[in-house]
């Protein structure tokens, strides 16, 4: 899962082309080596397997098909455990905005959605803006019929001005690798599209609190180093390569998968914040984001000290 | 799945359906349920719809019932509109000795999951069969508190009138 981030283009499709994020002026300035050319080569297979963006491939019938098998996951595998989805209005545009945890396998996402889908139903429509390369991973297309879609501003404002509610990860793939043992931070990598789109479209943020997630593997470090070595920032809008002891790989480089331990999966949503009337008619992005972290780590402190062990919860 | 439980309460038939027909007092005496809301201009009877929710496991399942039988006071059955398929039903019968026998039955279905569905059902039954024999149990309380109350506000009125 990924940020949404109002700041940067997109193309006509609704997702980002990956290697004009960054900088395309010092991608092009230098010739291109034999390494260059494969990640370039490698960043338009990502790109040409990314499906158009509609949010009509939505498909509730689908969800309330498979909500059993992912209803067994998250109370039997994950144990998890959803408090406050009172606090999210009954209906109208709403921008959920998550920490993120577990690595690729996103059990807080899975534990979430599911925990939606019931209380809201499956008729309520509610997307979540993720990673271009998770969309392009092959046999994972029918995320798109959870409402899953590629993280870039116009697939944002579509969801939203549609009435939907949206889940965003402003931390993405930066927070979802860190080390477990900063399973208890906040870390959006000082991310706020998510509030410019927000004030944008006028909607009320709900902060979504999880932890559990860092415990499903040991990830060691986010591997940005080597990310910006191999230049997959420029080619695949990864800023990390992550490096992990989990199942079934021991040393996990990529983590392309895992089978993620049986860690207790708890999350918290607040009370929605209507950032207006909360911090005026012109609020400043900085002092909302700032409010914002300190409210979701107060929280997530909160939720690590009930556990009381790693795993187990 | 079909889950079914009785219970005999020392009350009359009439004070259990008062407290089974309000819809204001569900979520005191309904084990697992979060929200039992009326959704419509009919609060109570025949064809009153209510958004309920029922916690299983790591959701909470439910959605949009309406009342499909509403006999005074002895049959109350709901069916689902949205969510969940199921169906819920109160019974009550008169027992020798101002008692009544209630029967809670609550029968649900995951339809078009496959095995995953099959499966889902049965991890959940016995959550759900806890919540329908506590949901009994709370009721009984309920009902013969009220029995207590409505005994002594008798006495007090019986003292000031001899």
């Amino acid at each position: 899962m990924a940020q949404a981030d109002t700041t940067k283009s997109s193309s006509r499709n609704g997702h980002e082309s990956p290697a004009t994020v960054d900088d395309p002026g010092a991608w092009a300035a230098r010739p291109p080596s034999l390494i260059d050319r494969a990640w370039r080569e490698l960043a338009g297979i990502v790109q040409r397997r990314l499906p158009r963006a509609d949010l009509d491939e939505r498909d509730p019938d689908f969800i309330r098909e498979q909500l059993p098998l992912f209803w067994l996951f998250s109370s039997v595998w994950f144990r998890g455990e959803v408090r406050g989805l009172g606090n999210i209005p009954d209906d109208g545009p709403v921008l959920l905005v998550g920490n993120h945890s577990g690595g690729n396998m996103i059990p807080d996402t899975m534990v979430f959605s599911v925990a939606f889908s019931t209380y809201f139903g499956v008729e309520r429509a509610f997307y979540q803006l993720a990673h271009n390369l998770v969309l392009s991973i092959p046999g994972l297309s029918w995320l798109r019929k959870f409402g899953t879609v590629a993280a870039s501003p116009t697939n944002a404002r579509n969801a939203l001005s549609s009435g939907a509610a949206l889940l965003v990860y402003p931390g993405g793939d930066y927070e979802v690798h860190r080390p477990s043992w900063q399973s208890g931070r906040v870390d959006f990598g000082g991310r706020d599209g998510f509030i410019h789109l927000a004030l944008e479209q006028d909607v009320p943020i709900v902060p979504v609190v999880a932890i559990g997630g860092q415990e499903t593997a040991l990830f060691l470090t986010r591997g940005e180093r080597l990310a910006r070595l191999l230049a997959l920032d420029r080619v695949l809008r990864l800023k990390v390569l992550p490096i992990s002891l989990s199942l079934p790989w021991i040393v996990n480089i990529g983590d392309l998968g895992h089978i993620p331990l049986p860690a207790k999966i708890t999350i918290e949503t607040l009370p929605a914040i209507d950032l207006r009337a909360e911090f005026g008619p012109d609020p400043d992005v900085g002092e909302i984001y700032d409010h914002l972290i300190r409210l979701m780590q107060d929280t997530l402190d909160a939720l690590a000290a009930e556990r009381r062990f790693p795993v187990l919860g | 799945m079909r889950i079914k439980d009785d219970i005999v309460v020392a009350g009359p038939v009439q004070t259990a359906w008062s407290v089974i027909a309000d819809p204001a007092r569900v979520l005191s005496y309904m084990s697992g349920v979060t929200r039992w809301e009326v959704a419509g201009d009919l609060p109570a009877g025949l064809g009153a719809r209510y958004r309920m929710l029922f916690r299983i496991g790591a959701a909470e399942v439910g959605g949009l019932i309406e009342v499909v039988e509403f006999s005074e006071p002895f049959e109350f059955a709901w069916t689902s509109i949205t969510g969940l398929d199921q169906r819920g039903r109160w019974r009550l019968r008169e027992v020798p000795g101002g008692r009544t026998r209630i029967e809670f039955r609550l029968a649900y279905v995951v339809a078009g999951a496959g095995l995953s569905g099959w499966l889902a059902e049965r991890i959940a039954a016995p959550t759900v069969s806890g919540h329908v024999r506590q949901t009994l149990k709370q009721l009984g309380r309920i009902i013969e508190h009220e029995q207590l109350r409505e005994r002594a506000a008798r006495r007090r009125a019986g003292a000031r009138g001899g």
